[in-house]
């Protein structure tokens, strides 16, 4: 039961695999992998209050890391369902893609369960591998080979963040003579005045930080955005950082006492990302690139809540982590809806969707305003709580530059809204909708405004599924 | 909680006020028929309008505390709550919001013609977000629907607005969402400083240091002078006025503009007295500023939009000029002049809006000589452009008189500097009156055009009503303020020893 999940993930890949070397039909293939995922969702669901240590005391399973699991899952899902086509991915490779997107899922569930320096290592790698795959799986047929590009500036730069987190590692185990997280972090507490403890801290936490897209590990963001088929990018933008955020939080909970130097790295880097972030959006006319800038700028406001080191910022962290998953799969979700064929999105293509689709229109409007932090979303929510979280430890600077780049953002927000409703469209089509495209955008559309609204629940949640690893 | 008054006659009055009209939104949202849209919305909003007749009969015009309060608790874990109630302040706001609504609905029954199920959900959720922002007495409640009405503003302006709706709808976004930013921190940083409460009085009048209380001025003063507009601030009015639909001017002008001088009445007066006093003489000189240059720049308009809408600033750099000026006259003035502008303005963007629906021209130029065909609406359009510019026996003749009479009370200068403004005021209405009364004969043919009809002529009525009950009888309408003024004042008085002295050693 304790492995639940992770057996059904091993499992739904291996059906997957078993499919592809037969003659199956490409549309029930799709189906049952829509079906798969449900069915690893509602492990997720039913696995939901299981405990216990596996493997030797290196895997973990409590609330905070089946919370995690049931977000992956649930985030999974509905990448699932908005790249339901897989327009834009090689025909002759579609089981592989649902192959690899199992395993590396699989990889991220068992990165939130890890708690040992080498099983944190092997699932880290296992989902960025197969995410590396899946970026070049883009269709090459026309004359574009962005996607070849993308995947390799993807794995060059995925390589250099493991180089440096295995370096850490290695100055960890040095230190400490073990490799368990909470015997290792408990000994570097009392070597503080060490550079070599903080180095090996800080270099360990770059591995996470390349894949939340943190300053400075932040370059593969654009161009992989750009260049991944829009499914393939919808998942790279909101699954692995919901791993990202776990370990993030598992890490710095157990850096404790005279960490100063640690908090000043973690806030210059949280800094630079939000006006790194929203500066570079300001000038893009890609959807995707924007929202990957956009992306840089939020995953700054996540290690804001996580850098006040006190449990409620840990909470506010993962409430503003899953609050931007929703919002962020809600864009993609109108992203590979109004596509033909999977091509990129140019803000100029969304001209008019007011008119061509106004419930699709409508999702983009209140994802983008929510990323934007326009009350009563839960984009607002999120940055009001992690801001009164940062001044409650005395952060005014920070919070003023925070609140500062929240201005900066909404102008290219607004402009994304702009040309969905003000302006009027040329020779765009309609665009039709299906069953599936409209509950997925009215579901979304409902979690990002109850989840601002009413945000006591969510944070409350948020708060003991925490507290399972204070 | 000693400030609060729960009446037990009305338990629920304003919860009701602020959610029928949303929750009336969400059911539009199923429904896409345009007919019933606009009847539905007439009626709720008609129904609102009703409801909120009680909360006037009902108020106690002998308490400065809240009255008509409702309390729960939102988000335990920071110490929100829903905590709303009015005062003589928000009082007569609250009853001008929701008077005005159904008369912006039958507004814009013939001049939307396209997706109205939209527009008129966009003016309901206004209406909630506005009522919530005059009754909120938790400062998060307060900034959320301060905040969230941008979204549906930005919409009327940028879907149904007139050909350079994009620049002006993002110019009106970015503008008040910018200015408001700073506001967030300082509230969060009153959270901390008052022991961890969003609760609106629990922040007043309580002994910031002067260092403190002159960022939190700052921050305020940022966030609503954009929204008065005031002098240097206001470029973002014009461009908005002129492009938004009629509705959405006559909210803009009515509603909106009021909510700067409201937070500056309920906030940055009871929350940072001595940095008031430190900046008031600033603020006193730009609203003699923004006197004079709207009323000089609405002199030269083509555009009546235009006109009217610069002549906002200066109007509303008289209500600034009440409230800076910091003794009961003023400040009753200002609060009067608050609701004279939105009654006077909003009636003369509804008369540009009759003359665009019939000649789909807001030039000046065209419009001369429309009075020979179309009496009725001449006759309307005098009154409201003599109320406009003052004139004695209509509404904003007592409201200047009185901001006047309390500016000489602080300053001779001050006044007379203000009183240009007034001359101007009653120039460029004249000029724009007299063409379209008796205008040229060089104007195209005009006799096609047909006078006002039923909807129109209800649609002003109340407007003419208003402009001269309160002209004639102001009594009763500051009655309503009177006690919360007072008490403001007195409070503001007590709480500003140390900032004279430190102005004074600051001058000298």
């Amino acid at each position: 039961m304790q492995f639940l999940p992770e057996l059904t993930l091993l499992g739904a890949g291996l059906v997957i695999f078993l499919l592809s070397l037969g003659k199956t039909d490409i549309d029930t293939m799709k189906t049952f992998a829509i079906l798969l995922g449900t069915l690893i969702f509602g492990a997720t669901l039913v696995s939901w209050n299981q405990e216990g240590t596996l493997f030797f005391g290196s895997y973990q399973v409590d609330l905070y890391s089946q919370v995690f699991k049931i977000l992956i899952a649930g985030a999974m899902l509905v990448v699932l369902i908005l790249g339901r086509q897989l327009k834009d991915i090689k025909k002759s490779v579609h089981p592989e893609y649902y192959l690899f997107l199992f395993v590396s899922v699989l990889g991220l569930m068992m990165l939130v369960s890890s708690i040992e320096l080498l099983a944190i290592f092997v699932a880290l790698e296992l989902s960025s591998f197969a995410v590396y795959i899946m970026v070049a799986m883009r269709d090459d047929s026309g004359s574009s080979r962005f996607q070849m590009e993308a995947g390799i500036k993807y794995l060059l730069f995925g390589v250099t963040a493991t180089g440096f987190m295995l370096f850490g590692m290695s100055y960890m185990f040095g230190l400490t003579g073990s490799t368990q997280l909470s015997v290792v972090m408990t000994k570097l507490s009392s070597m503080y005045a060490q550079p070599a403890a903080i180095v090996a801290i800080l270099m360990v936490l770059a591995g996470f930080f390349y894949k939340l897209a943190i300053f400075p590990f932040h370059f593969w963001v654009p161009d992989v955005y750009e260049g991944a088929a829009n499914e393939t990018t919808a998942f790279i933008a909101s699954v692995p950082k919901l791993a990202a955020v776990a370990l993030l939080i598992r890490i710095v909970s157990m850096v404790n006492g005279e960490g100063q130097v640690i908090v000043n790295v973690l806030m210059a880097c949280a800094i630079l990302s939000m006006f790194y972030g929203n500066l570079s959006a300001l000038v893009q006319t890609d959807l995707k690139r924007l929202l990957g800038f956009s992306g840089i700028a939020h995953a700054g406001f996540v290690l804001l809540g996580i850098l006040t080191f006190q449990l409620s910022g840990y909470a506010n962290a993962l409430y503003y982590i899953s609050g931007y998953v929703v919002m962020n799969l809600a864009c993609f979700l109108v992203i590979c809806s109004i596509t033909s064929q999977g091509e990129n999105v140019q803000i100029n293509d969304l001209s008019g969707l007011h008119k061509r689709s106004p419930l699709l229109a409508l999702t983009l409007a209140v994802a983008l305003f929510a990323l934007a932090g326009i009350p009563p979303f839960v984009g607002f929510m999120g940055k009001f709580m992690i801001l009164t979280g940062a001044l409650k430890q005395g952060f005014l600077i920070m919070v003023i530059l925070a609140a500062l780049n929240t201005a900066i953002a909404i102008f290219y927000y607004l402009s994304v809204i702009r040309v969905t409703y003000c302006s009027d469209p040329d020779n765009y089509g309609r665009i039709n909708n299906n069953f599936f495209t409209n509950t997925a955008s009215i579901i979304l559309m409902l979690i990002i405004i109850i989840m601002g609204v009413i945000p006591q629940p969510f944070l409350n949640f948020a708060t003991s599924t925490v507290q399972a690893i204070m | 909680m000693d400030q609060l008054l729960i009446n037990p006659d009305y338990p629920h009055i304003l919860s009701t006020l602020i959610f029928l009209p949303l929750a009336s939104a969400l059911l539009l949202l199923f429904i896409n028929n345009d007919s019933f849209a606009r009847y539905w919305t007439l009626g709720i909003t008609t129904v609102t309008a009703i409801l909120s007749i009680p909360l006037v009969m009902a108020f106690d015009t002998t308490t400065a505390n809240f009255q008509f309060v409702e309390q729960y608790s939102w988000i335990q874990s920071l110490n929100i709550q829903y905590v709303i109630g009015v005062d003589g302040i928000s009082i007569l706001l609250v009853m001008l919001t929701t008077l005005i609504m159904p008369l912006c609905v039958l507004a814009s029954w013939n001049y939307i013609k396209t997706r109205v199920p939209a527009f008129m959900i966009c003016l309901l959720i206004m209406e909630t977000a506005m009522l919530g922002v005059f009754m909120a007495l938790d400062i998060v409640l307060f900034y959320i629907l301060w905040e969230a009405m941008l979204i549906p503003m930005y919409l009327l302006i940028g879907i149904w607005g007139g050909p350079r709706k994009i620049y002006a709808s993002i110019k009106f976004f970015l503008y008040t969402l910018a200015g408001s930013i700073m506001l967030l921190v300082a509230i969060i940083w009153l959270y901390q400083t008052n022991n961890y409460s969003f609760f609106i009085p629990d922040m007043m009048w309580q002994d910031y240091s002067l260092t403190a209380q002159t960022y939190l001025f700052l921050a305020f003063f940022l966030a609503f002078a954009i929204k008065v507009p005031m002098f240097p601030f206001h470029t973002w009015l014009p461009a908005a006025h002129v492009e938004a639909p009629t509705a959405g001017s006559v909210i803009l002008a009515s509603v909106l503009l009021k909510m700067g001088t409201y937070g500056f009445l309920r906030f940055a007066l009871p929350i940072t007295p001595e940095a008031t006093t430190l900046f008031m003489p600033y603020v006193l000189w730009l609203s003699i500023a923004g006197i004079i240059y709207g009323g000089f720049t609405a002199l030269a308009q083509q555009d009546m939009k235009k006109l009217i809408a610069y002549s906002s600033v200066g109007h509303m750099g008289f209500v600034t000029l009440g409230i800076f000026v910091l003794n009961t006259q003023g400040v009753e003035g200002a609060i009067l002049q608050m609701i004279n502008h939105g009654i006077t303005t909003g009636a003369l963007f509804l008369c540009v809006g009759m003359i665009y629906e019939r000649t789909h021209s807001r030039e000046l130029r065209s419009a001369t000589g429309v009075g020979k065909y179309m009496p009725i609406y001449v006759t309307f359009l005098t009154f409201f452009a003599l109320s406009s510019f003052g004139f004695p026996g209509t509404n904003s003749f007592v409201g200047e008189f009185m901001i006047l009479a309390g500016t000489f009370q602080h300053s001779i200068v001050l006044a007379l500097a203000a009183i240009p403004g007034a001359v101007l005021a009653a120039a460029y209405m004249l000029r724009m009156l007299q063409k379209i009364v008796w205008g040229g004969t060089d104007n195209p043919d005009q006799s096609w055009l047909q006078d006002l009809n039923a909807r129109e002529i209800i649609i002003l009525c109340p407007f003419l009503f208003f402009v001269f009950w309160i002209g004639l009888g102001p009594q009763p309408f500051i009655e309503l303020m009177h006690i919360s003024v007072t008490n403001l004042l007195a409070q503001f008085h007590a709480h500003q020893g140390q900032a004279v002295a430190a102005v004074e050693l600051i001058i000298h």
